[in-house]
């Protein structure tokens, strides 16, 4: 890069717009193929568990006057393998979920009111706040996102199989349980660093919309992976411009264009 | 020889309930065994707990080191979410090539599949697919449990016969689980008899006559080799391949 590149890239990533572009550009290299997951697993509800416990780990930062980033993972971490391993002693999933999902929300925000700065900016953690992306938030989330796109793409074959069939799997030597386990980490990931951007309560929505859109023409799971990252880049793009144009929330305004672009895509499905 | 698979003194529990208890079996390289039983009678719960889907409550599975399993299960059912293609499918978990996948599927019958969509295929269609995906995995043993389900009886009897010729062109080994008695039993080597235990053990013709078998599954036996009776029956004169245990043979049962 030639000093004279490097002014204008230093230059560009000053303005706040270009920032949460790239942001939300940045997250839907994790969201494209994660969001896939979400879909073929059936595990829509297991994201919005996992974002909501984001709120807890955002009101226990700032108690413990931690990284914000740090404390979701935790707690996001904390209770993806808490849903994994109730699930798995006979306890209906939804009902799991919907407990714990709640719970965490409800203490998350009871935490957040003993704290009077945090108490203002509430709905920053709710709904995201993608304007006020920092430099550092970009790294954090490129970083964060690369690492979940990494992660998916090293355990491809065998997360693809264990989806498909998981006794299939099994008699193929792989481990279900461990690949379950990698998807797991990853949701964490991408709650944590995505919180900044589009909230807790719309994480999900990032995940999922995409992801059902590219499936409407996808013939192959990679093609419905890739469309996804598509889907999603448009939408950050398109609900950015949105947001400026017409001065609506940008968090929000993302996740509406994805909306829009689910039902074109309805006109255009072509399936078999 | 050494067994592909072996189960000793093995028992597997849901919850409470023992679902098999005692099951003794070894499956050697290159034969036919078919395991037979009423429904409820642990039939797929022994194959899981072969593969290792079902930890054992009791006794223990061993399978051969670095062992292949080519596994056709009982239904595969794909989420209408899930995209996927025949070809793609093939390549699942071990990437073929193209002509290997293409050779995979004129060998099971249904060539030139590739870029149908898994989930809108027939039946017959799909059972020969994951017929063909097992037989990619090069195994020495293919596991087979109900494969036949949802096909009629011509395309049951023709997947049979796709299987003995299989074993007879690649030599691996085959592990089947049926109900469908009338079309399955000649084409073993072996059949064993199992109701949460092993009732009888033996060729397809000592099964049949086994009073055990009868208590089970009545005495009309008289269909039993009428759909798919060939040559085969004559190949293994003298039981080589049963491994009867005198113990089970004459041991009283109150199934009746």
């Amino acid at each position: 890069m030639t000093p004279h590149m490097s002014t204008i890239t230093m230059t560009m990533l000053d303005d706040f717009l270009i920032r949460a572009a790239l942001a939300g550009l940045g997250l839907t290299l994790a969201t494209g193929p994660l969001g896939s997951f979400v879909v073929w697993r059936r595990m829509a509800y297991f994201g919005d568990a996992t974002a909501h416990a984001a709120i807890f780990g955002v009101a226990l930062s700032f108690a413990f006057g931690i990284s914000v980033y740090v404390g979701t993972l935790t707690v996001a971490l904390g209770m993806a393998l808490t849903v994994a391993g109730l699930s798995g002693r006979g306890h209906a999933m939804d009902t799991v979920l919907g407990v714990l999902a709640h719970s965490a929300l409800a203490f998350g925000l009871v935490a957040a009111s003993f704290q009077s700065g945090l108490r203002v900016d509430l709905s920053a953690w709710l709904f995201g706040d993608i304007l006020a992306v920092s430099r550092t938030d970009l790294a954090i989330v490129w970083g964060g996102a690369a690492l979940v796109a990494a992660l998916l793409a090293w355990r491809w074959q065998g997360l693809l199989t264990a989806t498909l069939n998981e006794e299939l799997a099994r008699a193929s030597g792989l481990n279900p349980r461990a690949e379950r386990l990698a998807l797991t980490v990853a949701l964490a990931l991408t709650v944590a660093v995505s919180i900044k951007i589009v909230g807790a309560l719309l994480i999900a929505a990032l995940l999922i919309i995409p992801a059902a859109t590219a499936r409407q023409i996808a013939r192959n799971p990679e093609a419905m992976a890739l469309g996804a990252t598509a889907v999603g880049a448009a939408s950050v793009l398109a609900g950015l411009y949105g947001s400026l144009q017409l001065d609506t929330p940008a968090g929000p305004s993302i996740v509406a264009a994805a909306a829009v672009l689910f039902t074109l895509s309805l006109m255009v499905r072509r399936r078999g | 020889m050494t067994p592909l698979i072996r189960a000793e003194n093995l028992a597997v529990e849901y919850g409470e309930t023992r679902v098999l208890a005692g099951v003794d079996l070894a499956l050697e390289p290159g034969e036919i065994v078919t395991i037979v039983g009423p429904n409820g009678s642990g039939k797929s719960t022994l194959v899981r707990a072969l593969i290792g889907l079902e930890t054992p409550a009791e006794g223990r599975v061993i399978r051969a080191p670095g062992l292949r399993i080519g596994y056709v299960p009982q239904k595969l059912h794909i989420d209408a979410s899930l995209p996927i293609t025949v070809r793609r499918f093939l390549s699942l978990p071990r990437r073929v090539s193209d002509a290997e996948a293409a050779e995979a599927l004129a060998h099971t019958g249904v060539p030139g599949l590739e870029t149908r969509q898994l989930a809108r295929l027939s039946g017959g269609q799909f059972q020969r697919v994951l017929l063909a995906r097992a037989l990619l995995m090069r195994p020495q043993i293919l596991i087979l449990d109900e494969a036949t389900q949802g096909l009629d009886q011509p395309g049951t009897a023709a997947f049979y016969r796709l299987i003995e010729d299989l074993r007879t062109e690649t030599g691996c080994a085959v592990l089947m689980v049926s109900h469908d008695l009338h079309v399955v039993m000649s084409a073993s080597d072996r059949v064993i008899c199992l109701n949460g235990h092993v009732c009888c053990e033996g060729t397809p013709k000592v099964v049949s006559e086994a009073p055990e078998y009868r208590a089970l599954f009545g005495l009309g036996t008289g269909g039993a080799f009428a759909l798919y009776r060939h040559e085969h029956d004559h190949e293994h004169e003298g039981g080589a391949a049963c491994t009867h245990d005198p113990a089970h043979e004459h041991h009283h049962h109150d199934h009746a």
